[in-house]
Order: C-alpha cells, then sequence, then structure tokens
C-alpha cells in the first residue's frame, strides 16, 4: 500500500507539468502579441516603445524556458500575477468568488448522492419493473438535459409559482452571504444552481449505480449468501451495494471535477459572481493571465480528485491494495 | 419485416454475396426488434439530422429576418412556435439551429474520434517508449474537463463555427484514444498481426487494415457519445456568448440574453430551443447505449 501511494502521488507531478506546459503554449499561440491586443484595446497606438515596455512589463522579454520556470515556480507559490483586466492580483480575484462556486459544488454533490445511490440501487433490485423504467427515464433526461436551460426553465417555474401563490414574483438572492450569517437567505441562493447543475451528476451516478448493483447481484457470493438464508435486507446492504459502490466512488469523484465545468454555465444563469462567471469574462475579456491561472486551477483540482479517488479506491478494495 | 428480407435476398445483386447481406440486414432488424428504445433514439437523430440538411424547405421563414410587427408574439398557425424579440420565426431558428448542432457534433465526433482511433491504436501497437510518451501526453490533455479545455481554444482561436469545431474536437481525442488504446492492447497479440509484421508489411498498413477494423466497436461506442457531448457543449459555449455567434442560428445562442430576460411575459422563447436541445441529445444517448449493448456482448443488458 505504501509504495501505491508513493508512485501514485509521484504520478501527479508529471501530470501538471504537461497541463503547465500546455496552458503555458496555449497562452502564446494567441494570434498577434499579447500586447498588442492590450495595448489596442485602451484605444493607443502601436508605439514599438510602447511594446517594449510592455513585453518587458510582462517579462515576455526573457528566454521562453526561463519564462516557463517562472510561470511554474509562481503557480507553485499561487502566484498567479496581476489581472490583465482589473489589475488586482489574480488570487484575490479568484479567493473571492471561491466560497459560493465551492458552497454549490458541495451542496450538488450531496443532493446527487443521496439521490443517485439510493434510487440506483432500488431500480437495480426492481430490474425491469415500473420503477426501473422512471429511473432510468429520469437518468437519460439528466444527461441530455443543459444544465443552463434546466436553469432558466426553473426560474422560470420559481417565478411563477411564486407570483401566483404571493403575488408577487420571487427571485433567489445573487448577492453573497455566508451561511454562518444568514443560513435561509444563503441556502436560498445557492440550492437552485446546485439542482441544476447536480442533475447530470446525479444522472451518472444513477447509472453507474445501477450497472453496478446488477453485475454484483450476479456475483456467486450473493448466491451463498442466499442459499444460507440470509435476509434479503442484509444481503442487499452489507454484500451487494458495499461492492457496487466502488465504481460509483470513483465516478463520484471524477465527476466533481465536471462539476466546475458545469458551474460556469450554470453560474451565468443565476447571474452568480463565482469562479465559474470570473471564467467566462476572463475568456471574454481575453484577459490571458487570469484565463491561464483558472484554467491551472481546475487541471489541479481535478488531478487531485483522481488522486484522492484513486487512493480511496485502493484503501476500499483489498485487491488493489495488496497487489 | 420478413418480406423486406425476401426482396434483398431475390435481388440479383445480392444473390452473389447473398449470406453477408442478409445476415446484415438481419441483424438489422434484429437491432430493431431488440432496441426500441435504440430505434427511437435513432428516429431522434434522423429526424434532426434531416431537419438540419433540408432546413431550406422546411422552415417557413427566413431564420435570421426581423419583423418587428411580430415580436415575441405567443405560438399560433402563423407562427408555430411563436417569435423572439425581434420578431424571428422561433421554428425556423431551431430548424436551422439543428443544422449547426449537427455540423458542429459531427465534424467534432468524428475528426476527435478518428485521429484518437489512429493514436490509440498507435500507441498500443508500437508499445514501450512510444505508449509511454503519449500516455502521458493523454494524461495532461484528460486533465482538463471538456468545457474548461474548450473554453480556453476559444480564448486563443477566437469564436464562431469553425473555432467552436476544433475547441470541442481537441479535448475529444484523448478521451478516444485511452478506450481504443485498451482494446488495441490485445489485439497486438494476436497471431494474424504477428503474420502481417512477419510478411514485412509497414506499420501503417497494420495499424490502418489490420487493428483499425478490430477495434471498431469500442470506436463506434465512443463517437455515438461524442456527438451527444459535442452538441450539449457547442449549446453551452454559444449561450455563454463565446460559441456560434449571431446570426448564426443556434440553440444555445436562441437562449442567450433575450430568452431569460423575457421568460416570463414569452416562456417559448426559452422552452423551445431547449427542448429542441434535449431530444437531439437524448435520442443520440439513447441510440449510442442500444449500440453498446449491441456491439459489446459484455455489457448485454441482463
Amino acid at each position: 500500500m505504501g509504495r501505491y501511494v508513493i508512485k501514485r502521488v509521484l504520478l501527479v507531478i508529471p501530470t501538471l507539468l504537461g497541463a503547465a506546459a500546455l496552458v503555458f503554449v496555449l497562452m502564446r499561440l494567441v494570434p498577434g502579441d499579447v500586447c498588442v491586443v492590450r495595448l489596442g484595446s485602451s484605444g493607443g497606438t502601436f508605439d514599438p516603445k510602447a511594446i517594449a515596455l510592455c513585453h518587458a512589463e510582462l517579462g515576455m522579454d526573457r528566454p521562453v524556458l526561463v519564462q516557463f520556470l517562472d510561470f511554474v515556480w509562481g503557480f507553485l507559490r499561487l502566484d498567479f500575477g496581476t489581472s490583465m483586466w482589473s489589475g488586482a492580483p489574480v488570487t484575490s480575484e479568484i479567493w473571492a468568488r471561491l466560497p459560493i462556486s465551492l458552497e454549490i459544488a458541495i451542496l450538488a454533490t450531496v443532493i446527487a448522492i443521496a439521490i443517485a445511490i439510493p434510487l440506483g440501487a432500488i431500480s437495480a433490485i426492481k430490474q425491469n419493473t415500473w420503477i426501473d423504467i422512471v429511473v432510468r427515464v429520469f437518468a437519460v433526461g439528466g444527461i441530455a438535459t443543459p444544465s443552463f436551460w434546466l436553469g432558466i426553465v426553473s426560474l422560470l417555474i420559481v417565478l411563477d409559482v411564486t407570483s401566483a401563490l404571493f403575488g408577487a414574483p420571487w427571485m433567489p438572492p445573487i448577492e453573497y452571504v455566508p451561511i454562518w450569517q444568514d443560513p435561509l437567505r444563503n441556502l436560498s441562493m445557492a440550492v437552485l444552481p446546485a439542482v441544476t447543475v447536480g442533475y447530470r451528476y446525479a444522472a451518472v451516478s444513477m447509472r453507474m449505480t445501477r450497472s453496478a448493483m446488477l453485475e454484483v447481484m450476479q456475483e456467486d457470493y450473493i448466491r451463498t449468501a442466499r442459499a444460507k438464508g440470509l435476509m434479503n435486507k442484509l444481503i442487499i446492504n452489507r454484500h451487494a451495494l458495499k461492492n457496487a459502490l466502488l465504481p460509483v466512488v470513483t465516478l463520484i469523484g471524477i465527476e466533481f471535477a465536471f462539476l466546475i465545468g458545469g458551474l460556469v454555465v450554470t453560474e451565468q444563469v443565476f447571474n452568480l459572481n463565482g469562479v465559474g462567471r470570473l471564467f467566462v469574462q476572463a475568456v471574454q475579456n481575453q484577459d490571458y493571465t487570469l484565463t491561464q491561472a483558472l484554467v491551472m486551477l481546475t487541471v489541479m483540482v481535478f488531478v487531485i480528485c483522481n488522486l484522492i479517488v484513486d487512493l480511496l479506491y485502493a484503501w476500499l478494495d483489498p485487491r488493489i491494495r495488496f497487489s | 419485416m420478413a418480406t423486406n428480407i425476401g426482396t434483398i435476398g431475390l435481388s440479383p445483386v445480392a444473390t452473389d454475396q447473398g449470406p453477408k447481406r442478409l445476415s446484415r440486414t438481419r441483424r438489422l432488424f434484429r437491432f430493431f426488434r431488440r432496441e426500441l428504445l435504440g430505434t427511437f433514439g435513432l428516429l431522434l437523430v434522423v429526424v434532426t439530422a434531416a431537419t438540419g440538411l433540408c432546413a431550406e424547405l422546411l422552415a417557413p421563414y427566413n431564420p435570421t429576418a426581423n419583423d418587428f410587427g411580430a415580436m415575441m408574439e405567443a405560438p399560433s398557425w402563423e407562427h408555430l412556435l411563436g417569435t423572439d424579440q425581434f420578431g424571428r420565426d422561433l421554428l425556423s431558428r431551431i430548424i436551422y439551429g439543428a443544422r449547426t448542432a449537427m455540423i458542429v457534433g459531427l465534424s467534432s465526433a468524428v475528426v476527435g474520434g478518428t485521429i484518437g482511433l489512429v493514436m490509440g491504436v498507435a500507441s498500443a501497437y508500437f508499445g514501450g517508449k512510444t505508449d509511454l510518451i503519449l500516455q502521458r501526453v493523454f494524461d495532461v490533455f484528460m486533465a482538463f474537463p471538456l468545457i474548461i479545455m474548450a473554453l480556453a481554444v476559444v480564448a486563443i482561436f477566437g469564436t464562431g463555427v469553425q473555432n467552436v469545431i476544433i475547441a470541442i474536437t481537441i479535448p475529444l481525442i484523448p478521451r478516444c484514444a485511452r478506450v481504443v488504446r485498451s482494446s488495441a492492447l490485445a489485439i497486438r497479440e494476436v497471431p494474424y498481426v504477428d503474420a502481417a509484421r512477419a510478411l514485412g508489411f509497414g506499420h501503417a498498413r497494420i495499424i490502418l487494415c489490420h487493428m483499425v477494423p478490430n477495434v471498431m466497436a469500442p470506436f463506434l461506442i465512443m463517437v455515438t457519445a461524442f456527438v451527444g457531448q459535442a452538441v450539449l457543449a457547442e449549446a453551452s459555449l454559444s449561450y455563454l456568448g463565446l460559441g456560434v455567434q449571431e446570426p448564426v442560428p443556434a440553440w444555445g445562442l436562441m437562449l442567450q440574453g433575450g430568452a431569460e430576460e423575457y421568460a416570463s411575459s414569452a416562456p417559448w422563447i426559452a422552452i423551445f430551443p431547449g427542448v429542441a436541445i434535449v431530444l437531439s441529445v437524448l435520442g443520440i444517448n439513447l441510440f449510442g447505449d442500444a449500440l453498446r449493448d449491441t456491439l459489446d456482448p459484455k455489457l448485454r443488458k441482463r
């Protein structure tokens, strides 16, 4: 186990370095000169001196390798430079918007797991009954529905229902309030986006739970448990579900990183000032420092999620631990 | 069904290669009979593709023509799905949007899948250092969630249909290569590949003629799933204003801006384009699931 952990942790380094190199190269593939874009946006003429000054300021007059090492070094210190658009340090721009995105992501995960595992298991146990069909339709729908459209429709429903009930339409608040200050206001803001972005997540996990459960139910040890007269409830809870959850754990970990992608779109729908929205703004404003920092952060979250999943898997599954 | 098979069996062309033809037709019919949901999915896909293909014939109005005398009109006989805030006919825009969705979805899935297929098989075939390096490269690309990678590419190349296709194709490549590689690893050990090598065939010939046809099943399953993912990604990018640009009609774009603003007074603007996205992606996914069950016996539904 110890060797496996070390090997797996070390594998993260080349992936992150590779991702850093890719982001570094991508951001330098920008057609034309970043400085021309930057100076052009303020309406100035392209004075060669100004461009040289801008190059020196961004450190672009140094050798490429030095620039790359500097980029990686900055990344290690969580210092991503200043936003080309707002001029504020990138770290503080992200930091200010992190709580809201993190809260929605966690809430979405909790909602998704709470729905997916029981429903997926029931669907497998009651295979080919109406419950199974309803669950499967719900799951297939979740994979086909774009989260932003679900967001728009759910807002529409909330608007219509509240205006019919109270006479005045109600909209979820968009200003972030920490949960310990005003839990009601905080949750009323976060629940709808979390459900919207979590539906897909729940759908994918539900399908996985169902198929893993179906597979496990065919195993010999389940038949043995049945043969020795164990109660159905015990068989399902203690033998089947526990084993079926292994692949589901993997999926939940991997999909968590995909949530970030979902948040980019969902925050736009609900007008929430989170990291996802910042990402869209960074791309719209051609703010390359901010974009590369956000891409790198997403990659880091993704890689760490994968690492945790693999380690958890090894811990849960003795076959990996001892091989 | 039986008459159809009979007709084909009696036709002079089919008698030459009778058994093969027959078995393929029969297989197709067996698919339709066994996979009802999959057939329904295929039907949805065919309808979407046909709509996109024949948009000029089907659309009752010009999708980009503003009609300020008929702004935000509710669905009626004149405008079956109503009009948007510029008086453009929603049905026509959805019909033309099918074309954009299919162009982006199919081309990114096919191009990304094919590059991934060749890279995955090559990685398995060459093995050793090449495999190791390619694997690490796939790892790096896979570390970017699809939409994030697509956004990064759009940030560099800019918006528009062509760039959206590039932006969605790139993240799909390693995803396909990964899956194909694992299937190809088993095929590398098969005697006929050794035989081909012993006969002195070139690498390209062995990869393309002997290995690629044998990983078609996982490849087709992947590409089908990719079409759905690409359609959703295009819609998301366009919704964010970073994908297809006005005046090109695209479903995601139709939900941007106006749809939210006018949603309470003109809900049809917000509802119908979304329904189009859901139905087309649903069709692709249902068909993909059925295809997987048919092509991969290990995963067949119990």
